[in-house]
């Protein structure tokens, strides 16, 4: 563990910059702490988020990180995990903000991917170690999550959700602001749907991210091959998420034939099942 | 009296009948030749008539194997004493069997009842259900291998219809296990005198609330529980995490070894219990999640607890894992499934290709596997699941070794990672 103070020469610059920046920066993890001043992006959303918010939190971490972006995200469930997960997917580089010592567990169901993210990147917290998780400590540790990063993402997030406070305090010090659409009749999509309105980038792909750092996209695989089945069901499960009786039902393939084709899919990268829902893994 | 051999524990009121006849013996009022040749079972109430017991099968049993002939016992249990190869003398009161062991009169004569013939309970059919076509395929491929399945989906997507109908499409009991499964009955009294024969792969249903006794068999005596009655049938436990730890936890000896031991100070007891697991569960505790017409109001820490308790006990318990997402009308619509009978005769002979040896696994399915462990979520013990699954499938297809697509398939029914993690 080490310990950064703004005058240190390892502060990161960005951090350093904003109104209130934290008094000491505790680290823990394998990552070298200049990594902290790398170029990043927050993705923060719900913790109890939708399979499709999961499924765009991992893609964006994914696709973020192997465009050799630092993914920051606070470890919480839902929306921060997937985003920490995907970065981690990717064998890219991702930190995690603490609303509590770094010594600390929180919440303890994400006590092995912690151990996964310090493995190459970092933890970090304003506070000292011992200091409990505690509610108003999060919203403090948002603002840091903001002011580590360029751009924030925010993938999902009912209308009064901490990710909209981390939002706030990104478009307080001028970094980017990135919104992800959703159905106008989930109450999920409340808070980003009104961050829109505001004025944030609407994202559709993490290309968007990319172009508005001014980052080239990394040279994309060449597209998987896949057989003909598989085809066919990419194509009904890019139009809409479905289930596989939905599949079989829309298809020439019996219920057999559409399994083996969305596990080739699955494997391929290209399909995410959540629920008993297929969903296309990747967008434009 | 004596009951000998003394060391052997003895209880119920079966033992009314032959303890009177047997004073009646000693003390000259019936001749003992006669009285010798005769084994007797049944309850006596105080006016002397005579009553049925539970277990009569398995006491007619144990007469014939002792070189009985004979048995004398309640009217009502005579069909079922009829079963194990013993002639039955059914008799209505004590004063009657004294009569006829005088030789007073002639012997009560046992008409067997049209066993079976008539009114055999209503088999569901699988063509009453419409659409869910991957969890009619999730069904077909666990009665072919006898696996246990996880139907996990929100309320009213025909979850338990699809379980229900499990029975109907496994193989007709043999004789020996409709024997077997006749005698749990017997001793839990819970057969008909109209039906002594179970024929019939039981299906039994406990409620959430079931206590773990009630589930493995307990309490004095001790009895039978569900898992017991299911013995050669299926379990099914709807709702599968309200059920109380202990009594899931119970499962796990029956689950492995068919079997169920209860230990009590006076000894042990053995129960058969070798059944089918079915289970249905929500995904989220508010039942909102997979159902495209409602949204998911669980907090983030309530699902989270949810997902643990489940992960943790349950879920490597089943070889298959089907979503079952709400259906939208487009598959209601669709046309009536196959009945039971066509699936059954695909399940029987897929079970005798499967008894007839091991089948191979390609070295491309061998190789598919290995890649579905490094990009899918699949644990080591998923691995396993995922191999014996695919085995199953590969023998319903009639194939004679196990091919890419057999794997594949076996993969979409892997326990989600939503659940698993």
């Amino acid at each position: 563990m080490i310990r950064l103070r703004p005058r240190d020469a390892l502060f990161p610059e960005r951090l350093a910059a904003i109104f209130d920046p934290p008094p000491a920066l505790y680290v823990r993890g394998c990552g070298d702490p200049e990594l902290l001043a790398h170029r990043s992006v927050a993705v923060v959303g719900a913790r109890s988020c939708s399979p499709y918010g999961s499924q765009v939190a991992r893609m964006l971490g994914r696709e973020l990180a192997a465009a050799g972006l630092v993914v920051v995200s606070g470890l919480a469930r839902g929306i921060d995990g997937e985003a920490h997960r995907g970065a981690l997917d990717a064998g890219g580089v991702t930190v995690a903000v603490l609303g509590c010592g770094i010594d600390r567990d929180y919440p303890a169901s994400h006590a092995q991917l912690s151990r996964r993210i310090e493995e190459k990147g970092l933890v970090v917290s304003e506070y000292e170690p011992g200091v409990e998780p505690a509610p108003w400590r999060f919203p403090a540790r948002n603002r840091i999550i903001a002011g580590l990063c360029e751009a924030v993402v925010v993938v999902e997030a009912r209308e009064r959700s901490g990710a909209l406070i981390t939002a706030d305090f990104a478009l307080d010090e001028g970094r980017e602001v990135f919104a992800v659409p959703g159905e106008i009749t989930s109450s999920l999509s409340f808070g980003v749907n009104a961050l829109l309105k505001l004025g944030a980038t609407p994202l559709t792909s993490s290309q968007d991210v990319l172009e508005a750092l001014g980052i080239e996209r990394p040279a994309s695989a060449p597209a998987t091959e896949v057989s003909a089945d598989a085809k066919q069901v990419l194509e009904l499960v890019s139009d809409a998420p479905a289930g596989a009786d939905e599949l079989t039902a829309r298809s020439s393939l019996d219920v057999g034939a559409i399994s083996v084709a969305l596990t080739e899919l699955e494997i391929a990268g290209l399909v995410a099942a959540a629920e008993g829902v297929y969903r296309a893994a990747k967008g434009r | 009296m004596n009951l000998a051999p003394a060391g052997l524990r003895k209880e119920g009121s079966g033992f009314d009948l032959p303890i009177a006849l047997s004073i009646l013996g000693a003390s000259r009022q019936l001749p003992l030749d006669s009285l010798g040749i005769h084994a007797a079972i049944g309850e006596l109430a105080l006016d002397g008539r005579i009553r049925p017991v539970r277990g009569v099968l398995a006491a007619a049993e144990g007469a014939r194997r002792a070189g009985f002939e004979r048995l004398l016992c309640a009217e009502e249990s005579a069909s079922e004493a009829a079963l194990a190869g013993v002639e039955p003398i059914p008799a209505r009161h004590l004063a009657e069997v004294v009569a006829y062991l005088r030789g007073d009169i002639e012997p009560p004569r046992f008409e067997p009842s049209t066993n079976g013939s008539v009114g055999e309970p209503d088999v569901l059919d699988l063509a009453d259900v419409r659409g869910q076509e991957r969890a009619r395929r999730a069904l077909e491929v666990a009665a072919a291998g006898g696996h246990n399945l996880l139907f996990a989906g929100p309320p009213g997507t025909g979850k338990s219809m699809l379980a229900r109908r499990l029975p109907g499409i496994l193989p007709a009991l043999s004789a020996e296990e409709s024997l077997e499964v006749t005698r749990i009955y017997s001793a839990a009294g819970l057969l008909s005198p109209e039906r002594p024969l179970v024929r019939q792969r039981p299906f039994r249903m406990p409620h959430q609330s079931a206590s773990m006794a009630a589930i493995v068999g307990g309490g004095p005596g001790p009895r039978p529980g569900e898992a017991t009655l299911a013995h050669h049938g299926v379990l099914f436990l709807d709702e599968l995490p309200e059920f109380q730890r202990p009594a899931l936890e119970a499962l796990r000896q029956p689950l492995e070894e068919g079997v169920i031991a209860i230990a009590r100070a006076e000894g042990r007891a053995l129960f058969p219990a070798r059944f089918q697991l079915v289970a249905a569960m929500n995904m989220c505790p508010c039942g909102g999640r997979g159902n495209p017409g409602a949204e998911c109001v669980c907090s983030a820490q309530r699902l989270a607890a949810f997902r643990e308790k489940l992960s943790r006990a349950l879920v490597d318990r089943f070889d298959l894992v089907v979503a079952v997402p709400r259906p939208r009308a487009v598959e209601l619509s669709g046309r009536a499934g196959e009945s039971s009978a066509v699936v059954r005769a695909r399940v029987t002979n897929a079970g005798h290709r499967i008894r007839a040896g091991p089948l191979a696994r390609t070295e491309a399915a061998s190789a598919l596997l290995d890649r579905a462990v490094e990009r899918l979520p699949l644990s080591g013990r998923g691995r396993v699941r995922v191999a014996r699954v695919a085995r199953t499938i590969a023998a319903l297809a009639d194939s004679t070794s196990v091919e890419e697509e057999h794997i594949a398939e076996a993969l979409a029914y892997r326990s989600p990672r939503e659940l698993a993690s």
